[in-house]
């Protein structure tokens, strides 16, 4: 057990081998180098569980501190590593998944020129996931938050010759700089209350808090979490970050980096339940972020935005859980969530990739027969998000749909909205594997339409386009299924896809074994509805499930009803938010920032400038003593004895 | 008769060291100015020895020891400079080997 | 006593006629003998306080290696002709440093000699001087115990100084970076020119000047006369105001 630092330090090697051999490895050494690292993480991580495991229920947590990183007087940070149920539960899955998305970027990154380079990054990204996830106190989880986010940069840009690849990664960074501030104020107060920001003694110090201290805290770190987890407000750039390549989406975008902010007001739990109001504004900002970005979700065109909104809206969901005070619902949905929409990313990548890397949908249909392994691990995958039991999302979601039913305000009204989300997220995602597997025809194969989309798309996604490849697609291609390295990932997700519902399934408390797992570290527990109950909203959400898919199949594959009536221009652009904010920040924005700017350039510049003129006006003015002439050292040298000697005899006479 | 004590030898490597000290400012050429430099090290020889005799400590004679090779090491270093910079102009002063001024 | 009194009194005038010597007299050889007087000087003044082997390697490496390497590079250099003192190039420094000089003198000897004869410091319990051994085994004893580590450091200063010394006065094969670091000429060919300068004002009085031609190669005390020292300070100022501006 003493070993958990390996869990992080294996990608943190792979990294740095990587920087200086990783273009002697080149394709595929590095990939597999960094694969094999990885996997070594996700051995290193079952190793830690398994050792968990074995330890009675309350005794589950191995608190091992490396050495001491900043020491200053009462403040002391120490790099330490925390491993219980909670940080081994993710690191489980960030390790699993991250293996299987190395090794599916090992075929999907054949020939970039950059190959090596991709993997470095990607291996530090999983460094820094692990360490945000492993860490013991705040500080090092900020250094693995920052960690991820700067590689969240490197990726998303990776392609960054051309320009809209480059300005999503910068709106990626500069919108989730406004959440760390969140997270470092947070940090802060809680060091200011309690006087530590040790997850081990947070517990135990929480007595004197008050609820308002512990709101305001909550909801700074929440800030932080709303920009790690692109939530509302500040969800635009996740749509954006799209424009990395296809593995980064599914690690990063998707499964691990995304759900940071679940995992840290996980983290947080007992705090959480001091501050109650917190919970409600998290729960809604939740819900209403998982219905605005699954009605974004409905008209979106290209696949991987497709995806990513879903992503937001599932998010949502698990704040939503959260807020409602289900921890474990949360988690529960994070790591099922975190299976199937991994898999709905690497599919996503296998089409893109035989299809030239063209991303538009209007342009897929009837790919089934071309990619048949994609297609079947595909539709395991939409089954398992449209919540068609038994497939994984089904359980998850359904818990989380419930905890929100049960909870103290509103419990009705969130959960009609919860499953408003579920059924546009059934319809969003049928019409999605509609479009691509099904339909009526081959639409590229029309030449007008790939004309008119092709051109439509430049122009109209100039700044969004996916992938920096420009699209060769012609009417005569003819897509290809893609080689073994990136089939097995995907057969090995669908798989966790379809069953990972029996980590929590509802029907007894003995098949509960992921809230078994939990439940010692989480200080409060969360009451589900009785069962009859449960069975109701189940059967509900299933309707639901049944009627989105129902619907899209209608009108995607029937089209009985034109598409045109549903997706309107503004859910096409995600209710405008992201072209407000453009136009706020362009307008009165931009007045005030040049505001701050000239203020800067007068007042902050000119102190600064003040300063270094003084200083070399002191220096001129210096100079001449600076002779370079020995024989004045050696007068000014012997002056000095001099006065020296003068003291001593002074002290003599005195 | 005056006592002899070891405040005469102080004086005197007070005297010798003020000589030193004054002659290293004065003069141009850089061999004498090591030259200065020498007599002021030895100035303090005889201090360190004086003193080690009055606490009959021998850590003031063994203090000598690693004076003269300190001495040794600079007179090997600064004389190399001497010849390479004299190589390369013929009659340079100590007042010409200022191009580290400020 | 008598005996103890006239060795220190004697060894000391040599010691101080060898100072004197090394700073006053202007050709640097002189200076180089003077400098062995001080310093057999000082070994008798070793002796004289029992410090009998530092006295012989007094002699052996100062006055044997160090003066002989001085006189070496002198000889070498070619530079065993009379230093020129008319000019100083830096004013006032002269007079400053004899100030700073007896100032110094003054202050320790306030220092010494206003303290009684007991010196501050304690008794030596670890390291005594003992009558009866030796000081070349106290010393090697010392040197190698508790002086051990300063011993080997010195070891290394010693390799270092050597390898710097070969490094500085190899010829170098490469053309240099800067072919020529006094691109103005030194400064003793300055005071050259500045003298001659001088000489041709000086040359409309009544005062026959008795000036070389132009000699840029060095000083030459050849061609002083008494009017050349006249313009001594306002020279001196020019000279340095050109090396300040550069």
């Amino acid at each position: 057990m003493e070993l958990v630092w390996l869990i992080p330090a294996l990608p943190l090697l792979a990294f740095l081998v990587l920087i200086p051999f990783g273009r002697k490895l080149s394709d595929p050494g590095a990939g597999w180098f960094a694969t094999l690292m990885v996997g070594g993480s996700f051995a290193a991580s079952i190793v830690a569980y398994s050792e968990l495991m074995s330890r009675p229920a309350d005794d589950r947590v191995v608190h091992q501190v490396l050495f001491s990183w900043i020491p200053a007087g009462d403040f002391s940070v120490d790099i330490g590593f925390l491993a219980d149920p909670v940080s081994i539960t993710m690191a489980l899955f960030i390790t699993g998944i991250g293996t299987l998305i190395h090794m599916y970027s090992v075929g999907y990154m054949k020939g970039d020129p950059k190959y090596s380079k991709f993997f470095t990054y990607l291996s530090l990204f999983v460094a820094s996931m692990l360490v945000l996830v492993l860490a013991d106190n705040l500080l090092l989880t900020f250094l693995g938050w920052e960690g991820v986010g700067a590689c969240s940069y490197l990726l998303i840009s990776f392609w960054f010759n051309e320009e809209a690849n480059a300005t999503a990664g910068k709106k990626a960074f500069v919108t989730n700089r406004i959440g760390d501030f969140g997270f470092m104020v947070g940090t802060f107060l809680l060091w200011m209350t309690i006087g530590t920001i040790n997850y081990v003694d947070i517990p135990e110090r929480l007595g004197g808090i008050t609820e308002l201290t512990a709101t305001a805290i909550v909801l700074l770190f929440f800030l932080g979490a709303i920009g790690k987890s692109a939530q509302l407000p500040l969800f635009v750039w996740l749509p954006d970050a799209m424009a990395g390549p296809t593995p980064v989406s599914a690690l990063i975008h998707a499964a691990t980096m995304v759900t940071s902010g679940i995992f840290l007001l996980t983290r947080l739990e007992p705090l959480l339940f001091q501050a109650p109001i917190a919970g409600e504004v998290i729960a809604w900002v939740g819900l209403a972020t998982a219905l605005v970005a699954a009605l974004a979700a409905v008209a979106q065109n290209d696949i991987k935005k497709v995806l990513a909104y879903s992503t937001i809206s599932q998010l949502g969901y698990m704040f939503l859980a959260l807020g409602s005070g289900a921890i474990v619902a949360g988690m529960y949905h994070m790591i099922t969530h975190a299976f199937f929409k991994a898999l709905l990313f690497l599919g996503s990548g296998s089409i893109i990739r035989s299809m030239s890397h063209e991303q538009d949908m209007r342009l897929y249909g009837r790919l089934r027969k071309y990619l048949p392994i994609t297609s079947i691990t595909f539709i395991l995958g939409w089954l398992a998000i449209a919540g068609i039991p038994p497939f994984s999302g089904f359980w998850s979601k359904d818990e989380v749909l419930a905890a929100a039913y049960s909870s103290e305000n509103l419990g009705v009204l969130k959960w009609g909205i919860g499953i408003l989300v579920a059924l546009l997220t059934a319809f969003y995602m049928t019409r999605l594997v509609i479009m691509t597997f099904f339909g009526p025809k081959e639409n590229w194969r029309d030449p007008e339409k790939l004309e008119e989309i092709g051109v439509a798309s430049s122009f109209d996604d100039s700044d969004e386009s996916a992938d920096a490849e420009a699209h060769h697609l012609e009417p005569s291609h003819t897509p290809k299924e893609s080689p073994w390295t990136m089939t097995v990932p995907l057969v090995v997700l669908a798989t966790f896809a379809t069953v990972a519902g029996i980590l929590n399934l509802p029907f007894a408390d003995r098949f509960k074994s992921l809230e078994i797992w939990l439940e010692p570290v989480l200080t409060h527990s969360h009451e589900a509805p009785v069962a009859t109950t449960l069975f109701i909203l189940a059967g509900v959400a299933i309707v639901a499930a049944v009627f989105g898919v129902i619907a899209a199949y209608f009108v995607y594959q029937k089209q009985k009803i034109p598409a045109e009536r549903i997706e309107k221009p503004a859910l096409v652009h995600a209710l405008y938010i992201n072209d407000t904010y453009a136009e706020v920040v362009a307008g009165p924005g931009t007045a005030a920032f040049q505001g701050i700017a000239d203020f800067d350039a007068a007042a902050v510049d000119g102190a600064v400038n003040g300063v270094a003129k003084v200083t070399s006006d002191a220096g001129k003015g210096l100079k001449p003593l600076q002779s370079g002439l020995v024989r004045t050292y050696a007068l000014t040298l012997s002056a000095g004895a001099v006065l020296l000697l003068g003291f001593v005899v002074m002290r003599m006479s005195f | 008769m005056v006592e002899l004590t070891q405040t005469w030898y102080l004086v005197l490597a007070a005297l010798i060291f003020a000589i030193g000290a004054t002659g290293l400012v004065i003069r141009r050429n850089p061999l004498v100015m090591f030259m200065c430099v020498e007599l002021m090290l030895n100035a303090v020889n005889l201090t360190f020895v004086s003193f080690g005799n009055m606490l009959d400590d021998v850590g003031g004679q063994v203090f000598v020891f690693f004076v003269l090779v300190v001495a040794a090491a600079e007179v090997a270093v600064g004389l190399a400079l001497v010849v390479a910079i004299t190589r390369r102009r013929q009659g340079a002063t100590a007042d010409d080997l200022s191009l580290m001024r400020g | 006593m008598r005996v103890e009194m006239f060795v220190f009194l004697v060894a000391g005038a040599i010691c101080v006629a060898g100072a004197l010597g090394v700073v006053l007299f202007r050709n640097p050889v002189h200076n180089a003998l003077s400098l062995v007087a001080t310093l057999f000087g000082v070994a008798v003044l070793f002796v004289a306080q029992g410090a009998y082997f530092l006295a012989a390697i007094q002699v052996i490496v100062y006055a044997g290696a160090i003066v002989v390497l001085f006189l070496f590079v002198i000889m070498l250099l070619g530079v065993d002709k009379a230093d020129d003192v008319r000019f100083e190039p830096i004013p006032g420094i002269r007079i400053a440093a004899v100030v700073v000089g007896i100032s110094l003198l003054g202050m320790s000897l306030i220092a010494l000699l206003s303290s009684s004869d007991v010196v501050t410091g304690t008794q030596s319990a670890l390291a005594p001087l003992d009558p009866a051994i030796p000081d070349v085994n106290r010393i090697g004893e010392a040197l190698f115990t508790d002086y051990i580590y300063a011993f080997e450091i010195t070891a290394v200063l010693l390799t270092i100084a050597v390898v710097g010394a070969v490094m500085l006065s190899r010829q170098s094969t490469e053309t240099p970076l800067d072919l020529d670091e006094f691109p103005d000429g030194t400064m003793a060919d300055k005071l050259a020119i500045r003298l001659e300068e001088a000489a041709v004002a000086d040359s409309g009085d009544a005062d026959g000047p008795d000036a070389d031609g132009p000699d840029a190669d060095g000083p030459d005390a050849d061609g002083s006369d008494a009017d050349g020292s006249d313009a001594d300070g306002s020279d001196a100022e020019a000279v340095t105001d050109a090396g300040g501006d550069s």
